[in-house]
């Protein structure tokens, strides 16, 4: 039944090429069945292969179906064929599952917008480039997946065109990831030309025989897709498109700027891994990286006012856990977060949209409030969200999935106290950033009067969701808590499992314990700050020194000042300058100079004997002279 | 035979299309738009019935050939040829020629007939140049190319078409009279060591010949090809004729011209000068990464979207310029496959941006803006044939810009890079134009029809050829695998010859 897989990216694909060229002409509920029907036809194939996946197991752990060669020339055979192993297999089943919730839930969202189908096709498009992604067999094609993801962002963030704001976001998102993108395609230039294939096994295969540890080419071609990676996943010194991107449409953000898209780089890293293996200083730079990340991001989360604001720094914040996983080699801590974070980031930002859009697009959490008693169910489901984001003990998932990168940063041979203490500290500020949203949004007084409630069809993915969100964890139980890992085993068929340093004197009990402990204090600071003692706060933000670090953290650090200044102003100054083309001046220079010359000549010809005469001398005199000296 | 009727077609054609005006405005547009998809038609057939051969054979030369003596006195020969890189060229000429001929059905309304004749004469000099295996035939096509060129963008072309024209013919012209006292000098070159008269490719291939003399010789040739190419710093007639020119004479100037200065090259100057070229070689490839950032520099500057596109050229054929230089299987394709992708998706640029000046009136984009609502599908393809320009994988133009960049890494690593940061760039331009034209308000408050279905006919033929490229490049990269193998061997071996017996 394996079989089925070239099926998976297909039907997204194919409704979007139909809505794109006749969507116009359908019906909105016959755009609807297309467009929502074809992601959940993949979905229900995605859960097919799933099943026969785990029923009888392929050889080897993994299944390739070639479809066709894509181009041949000399050695350079890149296939369009598809791969499934177990980080495949859980990637597609989130992309096509999260997906498919997402587009139920945009079926009603979007409703009433003019661009209805192009929004589905958009939205189609990238669940078949994200599907591409993950199963691609080759760097070749899986590049294809992830300039597609890029085009699809692009053009859903700009989605409402109208406003040039958002054409100013969808770009910026599109320019600076493709900056990462073009440090990746260096990169595959990079693998092809040392080890003659960009096949993906083949390539682990020939790097761990070919390469040794620590050689300069693992470490350039590493260091390369890490620029890719922190590009579309949005981490330094490339993080600055997310915030911005959350221009889109809510159910744009949550599918590709929270679900899945931003974790691309995620993937392609844990894919990759062997490369990392073999460039020990740039896995420990993934971890800086995603460490750094996940505090600058959560600082910024604090003071964001705008609701989907603090979800986008959130989820920056939350792949830099992920990053730090991948970085001190917890590859299958990194994708169990990923698999948690897909459920409750959809979950937070499909909430987002419902109370966005039950507030006459109100996007301010400071006029939001006491949304407790007029919206339950969305009450209730935001909670079971921000717990498991925050990471409330033992019985979310996301407790489970960060408390296991946070103990395996603090065991791993690649880890250590710094960074363990740094994620610990990353729990705080989580727990600090959630709930302050959720006093200010469904505590105290009500402030805006709430105008719709969601159908079905919105209502549907958020308890499924919020049901993930919860027992998602249960997958993957810490042994202290009877041991039972089967996500863990399932992807130790990719994966290496984490080597623990000599001498650790930290227990897996202490280190949850500890994170407990971060979580809490979170929860209270939170509800100290914004319930009780919200004097407090606003002593701080209107003191100076408060005041500067406030307006720093909520710019996110500056970074977009310093791009302006350092690159956006000086290639747009030297365009302006050189648009007439300065290579052109010292042509139009000759003509000119003929013509200059044609001038003076023509002026002798002016019709008086005197000059004739003169000239006629002077002609005489020279050619006499040449005679007489020469 | 059938290599003649492919120019006979033409030259023919156009006459009666001339003739029939003034009988009929529309018979004039259905003779050629029958002339060029009987050339089309043949020329898929031909492929059709060779592509077991192009497949399989790698030694036979030719896959066609027809052989006159012209004037034997000179040793010059009618000599056509055709292998799998020309016949994949004339498949884009008569493909470019057809869109030429629909994309100006309703855009020409004045001398109509002439129009048409000077439009299929373009096409027939373009087809010698590419089939030419004389290089006094050659320098025939290559001048025949110009003149009715020169016409179209002097008679039907925009603003300052007269200035656009003379630039366009004192630039090609110096190249190639460049050329011509190459040609003549590497013809008693020829002379001098081998005691035959002779203007034939095959002969001349074997000229022994002192080093210094043929760099010169080269140098002659090089000055034509990179003008029309055109590479950088020899681009300036480009924006000027490109934007001036009626849509057609557009779509050809980008979609063939500039490919026959590149065949050139591929087929003439390396294999002729295979030393020379290799020593040469850290000029061009320089040059062609400093067109490709360049290039896509002017290109964001421009506001006037048919010289922004214009600009880009000068960007994907710096790609071609480096693929060709670099001379190793990966970038030859590269180069060959980019040619036809550029042909194709600047040429629908230039289409899109031509149906779009026909309605609005304007080609300005601050004049435009937030057309999306008004013209969805003009605005839908103008995306698609963008993203192609900028490099997506999937489509045409990613497949022979990666080809390149694959071939050029290993020798030439610095290079590389730098024509891949020519892709990042790539995204500036397309952004601005998606953005400055099509999205955004609509504060001029245009209201506009949408593409007839002359128009989407070319933009579904001319998208579904670019997917084609895109995802399943295999047929034409193997029809183009034994003519590029026969060019890479006939450069080794008369490197060979030159290396064994130098005449001094």
């Amino acid at each position: 039944m394996l079989a089925v897989l070239w099926l998976i990216p297909l039907f997204p694909l194919a409704g979007f090429v139909i809505l794109a060229v006749l969507g116009r002409r359908f019906s909105r509920t016959a755009v609807a069945v297309i467009g929502v029907g074809s992601v959940g036809v993949s979905a229900l194939f995605a859960l097919i292969a799933t099943a026969s996946f785990l029923a009888t197991p392929p050889v080897g752990n993994s299944y390739t179906q070639v479809l066709w060669t894509w181009m041949e020339v000399a050695e350079f055979r890149p296939r369009i064929a598809l791969y499934l192993d177990a980080l495949s297999l859980i990637m597609t089943g989130v992309i096509t599952c999260v997906g498919f919730l997402i587009h139920l839930y945009s079926a009603e969202f979007m409703a009433n917008d003019p661009g209805y189908s192009r929004f589905l096709a958009y939205m189609n498009l990238f669940v078949a480039s994200m599907v591409v992604l993950v199963l691609a067999d080759n760097l070749l094609l899986l590049f294809l997946g992830w300039e597609g993801v890029g085009l699809c962002s692009y053009l859903l963030i700009g989605f409402w065109y109208h406003d040039p704001a958002n054409g100013l976001a969808a770009r910026k998102a599109f320019i600076v990831t493709r900056v990462g993108d073009t440090a990746m395609a260096i990169g595959l230039l990079h693998l092809f030309s040392g080890l003659g294939t960009l096949q993906i096994q083949e390539l682990m295969k020939r790097a761990m025989t070919e390469w040794p540890t620590g050689s300069s080419h693992a470490m350039i071609a590493a260091g390369l897709l890490l620029g890719g990676a922190v590009g579309k996943s949005a981490q330094l010194p490339l993080q600055t498109w997310l915030p911005d991107a959350m221009a889109g449409p809510t159910p744009t953000s949550a599918l590709i700027h929270a679900a899945t898209m931003v974790t691309a780089g995620v993937y392609l890293i844990a894919r990759t891994q062997v490369l990392y293996t073999l460039a020990p200083p740039v896995q420990m730079a993934v971890a800086v990286v995603g460490a750094a990340t996940l505090i600058l991001a959560g600082l910024s989360a604090l003071t964001q006012w705008d609701l989907k604001k603090v979800l986008a720094y959130s989820t920056v914040s939350q792949v830099g856990y992920m990053f730090l996983a991948l970085g001190v080699g917890a590859w299958s801590a990194a994708i169990f977060h990923f698999l948690t974070h897909a459920f409750l980031k959809a979950l937070l930002f499909l909430l987002a949209g419902i109370i966005i859009t039950s507030l006459h697009e109100e996007h301010n959490v400071f006029k939001m409030g006491g949304l407790r008693k007029h919206m339950p169910l969305t009450f209730w489901s935001f909670l079971i969200g921000g717990c498991s984001l925050a990471g409330l003990p033992l019985v979310t998932a996301g407790f489970y999935s960060k408390g296991l990168i946070i103990w395996e940063v603090g065991a791993s041979q690649d880890g250590g106290y710094g960074l363990w203490a740094i994620a610990v500290f990353g729990v705080l500020l989580t727990s600090l950033y959630t709930f302050r949203v959720i006093f200010l949004v469904f505590f105290g007084e009500t402030k805006t009067s709430v105008k719709a409630v969601p159908g079905n069809a919105m209502t549907m993915p958020v308890l499924v969701l919020s049901l993930l969100s919860v027992v998602g964890g249960f997958i993957n139980l810490p042994a202290l808590l009877g041991g039972s890992s089967p996500f863990s085993t399932f992807t130790g068929s990719v994966f290496p499992s984490v080597t623990e340093r000599d001498g650790l004197s930290l227990h897996e009990v202490e280190s949850e314990l500890i994170v407990t402990v971060a979580f809490v204090i979170g929860l209270v600071a939170a509800y100290v700050f914004f319930v009780k003692k919200t004097s407090l706060i606003r002593a701080f933000t209107e003191s100076a020194v408060g005041k500067s670090v406030h307006q720093f953290w909520y710019s996110g650090w500056g970074f977009d000042w310093l791009y302006g200044r350092a690159f956006v102003r000086p290639f747009v100054r030297i365009a302006h300058a050189s648009k007439s083309d300065v290579i052109d001046t010292f042509y139009t220079g000759i003509a000119s100079a003929n013509a200059l010359l044609y001038r003076i000549l023509s002026s002798t010809e002016n019709g008086r004997v005197r000059w004739y005469a003169a000239g006629l001398a002077a002609g005489s005199v020279f050619f006499l002279a040449m005679v007489l000296f020469l | 035979m059938i290599l003649l009727w492919f120019m006979l077609i033409l030259l023919i054609g156009g006459v009666l299309a001339w003739i029939a005006s003034y009988w009929n405005t529309n018979a004039s547009r259905w003779i050629s738009l029958i002339g060029t998809g009987l050339d089309f038609i043949l020329a898929v057939a031909l492929w059709i019935r060779h592509f077991g051969q192009v497949h399989l054979t790698q030694h036979t030369l030719w896959l066609e050939e027809l052989d006159w003596s012209w004037i034997p006195q000179f040793g010059i020969h009618f000599h056509l040829a055709l292998d799998g890189l020309s016949l994949v060229l004339l498949m884009l000429t008569f493909f470019l020629g057809m869109v030429a001929v629909l994309c100006s059905w309703t855009e020409i309304d004045h001398k109509i007939g002439f129009f048409h004749f000077n439009l299929m004469w373009t096409l027939a000099g373009v087809v010698g140049v590419f089939l030419a295996m004389d290089l006094f035939l050659f320098y025939f096509a290559w001048e025949l190319m110009l003149l009715p060129m020169c016409f179209l963008i002097a008679l039907w072309g925009h603003e300052r078409r007269i200035y656009a024209a003379l630039k366009f013919v004192i630039f090609t012209q110096f190249g190639g009279l460049l050329m011509l006292v190459a040609i003549v000098a590497l013809y008693f070159v020829h002379y001098q060591n081998t005691g035959v008269y002779s203007f034939q490719y095959a002969d001349l291939l074997q000229t022994p010949m002192d080093s210094r003399v043929a760099f010169w010789i080269m140098l002659g040739f090089f000055a034509a090809f990179a003008v029309k190419l055109p590479a950088f710093p020899f681009h300036p007639w480009l924006p000027d004729a490109h934007t001036e020119a009626p849509t057609a004479g557009s779509v050809i100037l980008a979609g063939l011209l500039l490919k026959t200065g590149a065949y050139g090259l591929l087929r003439f100057l390396v294999p002729l000068f295979p030393a020379e070229a290799h020593r040469f070689a850290p000029v061009p490839i320089t040059l062609g990464v400093i067109g490709i950032l360049y290039g896509s520099l002017l290109a964001f500057a421009q506001t006037d979207l048919k010289r922004l596109v214009a600009y880009t050229s000068v960007s994907h054929l710096g790609f071609v310029l480096i693929g060709v230089f670099v001379w190793n299987p990966l970038a030859l394709q590269g180069a060959a496959v980019t040619m036809v992708a550029h042909g194709i998706s600047t040429g629908a640029l230039f289409v899109l941006v031509g149906a779009l000046q026909e309605r609005a009136h304007t080609r300005d984009i601050r004049q435009l803006g937030g057309l999306w609502a008004t013209v969805p599908v003009l605005s839908g393809a103008m995306l698609l044939f963008s993203l192609s320009s900028l490099g997506l994988p999937g489509l045409g133009d990613f497949v022979g810009e990666f080809l390149v960049l694959l071939g050029t890494y290993r020798n030439h690593i610095g290079i590389s890079v730098a024509a891949t940061f020519g892709v990042l760039t790539a995204t500036f331009y397309v952004l601005k134009v998606i953005q400055g034209a099509f999205h955004g308000p609509n504060i001029h408050g245009w209201t506009l029809p949408d593409l007839n279905a002359r128009e989407v006919l070319m933009v579904v033929a001319m998208a579904l050829s670019l997917f084609w490229l895109g995802v399943n490049p295999q047929p034409v990269l193997d029809t183009f695998r034994p003519a590029l193998t026969n060019l890479l061997n006939a450069s080794v071996h008369s490197q060979g010859k030159i290396a064994a017996g130098r005449v001094p």
